[in-house]
């Protein structure tokens, strides 16, 4: 399942806002009633291919996110499947009561593209770095949550949402990220699985076992963490959630009897995010310490993505920190 | 569409004071709810259910038929009880409005009862919804040939979302799309003129490059030109201004604006239901 260059050579990158224009086309090449709603950020969010391509089935709402949600409802209400785009902190943030009215609680299969998430947005700083979107789309019945950890599988999940009756939300970056999914990676129906296991150089037991749970472009940095830590004697096991809702409920209940302690990566709020998702769950079910890693409780702010991992602590290197502040 | 003759516009106006006691009996049976609003719009209801639609009661997702879309969701009454007298459901089921457990929700929610197209409350979502679904309808070469009312109220256009709503409309000319707007005046706060004052409403609608007409919105020969007029507009959209009195019917609710957001109490519905009655009564001898 991982990319067998990976670690070896210099990554081959991709946005994942690339892996959903790819995907994107194919489902509208599979599907006629497929059609795609943006607001003024056309070539930001990645739908310049569609709209080429379908330009009949394209359209251009301009900067009216809040009306955007009601047109995309009351195409789905005909039938249709839209994918509405624009940049996250307006598209789910601004248009939220919208979203959870006319879509989520009116229960149609508008599919909801929140693009530049995240501290990799860089520069444009604070206002346009979506932090929170997963927190709001996650507590809205009806919904389902996506958020892809490379282009690879930001194609995957566009294709099944285009096919699936409920409104969704699908999560997407700016920055181009390492390609960690093998070209043959096929969509699992949203399960979470094991990226990677931790090997002991000896082919022993390893005196700690952590597990890592993490979605989106940010788990690269936690592969990189679990490497580090095999010299270490620290057994890391690295699973990918790329659908936060529903939660993969059953895996997290069998993965959590076999590890000491589980570390959440995400590139979000702690709060509300993928870790809230996952202590929520695992505190009722089976208490095991927690330790969530992502933004907490600040806004971000201008800088280069890497100097911002640094900053609030997503790194490879803050991964590994937290996880031996776990055993210690 | 033909104009209406005087038999005609006497069964509606009998049909439409139906619809005002069930409005009534079922609020006070509720004990919350919108009491202006729905009196208010019960001619235009009327209007659209028994003259103008198109659409079948005992198949309310036929394919065809044309759609309502009602963006103040707050006057559901109004929808709720023309529903049930066209047909969609039983009229007795009109006392469960609010209720544990009832189809009709206090706003509408389109999963719980066919015949409702959307879920409406929060206010300024219905045009877009409109224009969405009219987007797709001039995708598929309009066929068949449908149109798409939005049931507005003028306090709801303080909302944003409504003039993103109606560049949009004006953007694609989307000539089914024909929206009614209540012009009752009144809001939950006040009269619209001193809340947040919407004059001169024609005029900001005609600069946004619509036909608008205004009419009286308890006149029945009126509605239906209008509506008759907005489908022959082939150039641009036609939006309709329907000037109602608020609470419409009982003279004790009339024009009141603190009548937007409450309910009659047992007393004030009997002498509301006597007073409904008594025009039925008089519409009846008058004209014979």
């Amino acid at each position: 399942m991982l990319r067998k260059t990976l670690f070896t050579v210099k990554e081959e990158e991709r946005a994942t806002r690339d892996g959903f224009s790819d995907g994107l086309v194919q489902a509208a090449d599979d599907n006629s009633k497929v059609v795609a709603l943006c607001a003024d950020l056309t070539e930001s969010v990645r739908m310049e291919a569609f709209r080429t391509k379908y330009p009949n089935r394209f359209f251009e709402v301009g900067i009216t996110e809040q009306a955007m949600s009601g047109v995309a409802s009351g195409m789905a209400a005909m039938g249709y499947v839209p994918f509405m785009a624009s940049y996250a902190m307006f598209s789910p943030g601004r248009n939220w009561e919208q979203i959870r009215t006319t879509i989520a609680y009116n229960n149609v299969p508008v599919k909801i593209v929140g693009a530049h998430t995240g501290l990799s947005v860089g520069p444009d700083g604070a206002t346009h770095q979506a932090l929170e979107d997963i927190a709001l789309m996650r507590m809205v019945p009806n919904m389902e949550v996506f958020v892809p950890c490379d282009a690879i599988e930001a194609t995957a999940i566009t294709q099944h949402i285009a096919k699936t009756v409920k409104p969704s939300y699908l999560r997407l970056t700016r920055e181009k990220t390492p390609l960690i999914l093998s070209d043959e990676y096929e969509w699992n129906g949203g399960k979470a699985y094991i990226m990677s296991f931790p090997r002991h150089k000896h082919g022993g037991d390893f005196m700690h076992s952590v597990g890592i749970i993490a979605c989106g472009p940010v788990i690269y940095e936690a592969l990189k963490a679990a490497k580090e830590l095999e010299k270490e004697n620290i057994g890391v096991t690295v699973v990918n959630m790329p659908q936060v809702k529903p939660l993969d409920g059953g895996f997290l209940l069998r993965f959590a009897k076999d590890v000491k302690a589980i570390v959440t990566v995400e590139e979000a709020q702690t709060a509300g995010g993928l870790g809230g998702a996952v202590s929520e769950f695992l505190s009722e079910h089976h208490p095991i310490r927690i330790i969530r890693v992502g933004v907490e409780d600040r806004f971000g702010q201008s800088g280069k993505p890497q100097e911002l991992y640094e900053e609030y602590g997503l790194t490879a290197k803050h991964i590994a920190e937290k996880i031996r502040s776990v055993i210690r | 569409m033909h104009s209406l003759t005087d038999v005609e516009v006497q069964a509606l106006t009998l049909r439409a004071e139906d619809i005002r006691e069930s409005i009534v009996k079922m609020l006070v049976e509720a004990g919350s709810g919108h009491t202006a609003g729905p009196l208010g719009m019960a001619d235009v209801f009327t209007a659209l259910y028994f003259r103008i639609l198109n659409h079948n009661p005992r198949h309310p997702d036929w394919i065809q038929r044309d759609r309502v879309i009602l963006s103040n969701g707050h006057i559901v009454p109004v929808l709720y009880a023309t529903m049930a007298h066209a047909g969609y459901f039983s009229v007795s089921e009109l006392k469960t409005l609010r209720r544990f457990g009832s189809r009709l929700q206090g706003h509408p929610h389109r999963e719980s009862l066919p015949g409702l197209e959307t879920t409406s409350g929060p206010l300024g979502c219905g045009l877009s919804q409109a224009i969405g679904m009219a987007l797709m309808d001039r995708l598929e070469g309009h066929k068949p040939n449908r149109y798409f009312y939005c049931l507005m109220s003028d306090g709801e256009l303080d909302e944003g979302q409504n003039w993103e709503s109606l560049l949009l409309l004006n953007k694609y000319k989307l000539t089914k799309v024909i929206p009614i707007i209540d012009r009752n005046t009144i809001q939950i706060d006040g009269y619209t003129e001193d809340v947040l004052p919407l004059e001169s409403l024609k005029d900001k609608l005609e600069s946004f490059n619509f036909h608008v007409i205004e009419i009286d919105g308890h006149d029945f020969r009126d509605i239906m030109r209008a509506v008759g007029a907005a489908k022959n507009s082939l150039d641009k959209p036609t939006v309709i201004i329907a000037h109602t009195i608020p609470g419409k019917g009982v003279t004790a609710f009339e024009g009141d604006f603190r009548w937007h957001g409450k309910t009659p109490n047992e007393e004030e519905a009997k002498k509301a239901l006597k007073e409904l009655r008594t025009f039925k009564g008089k519409v009846l001898h008058g004209e014979a």
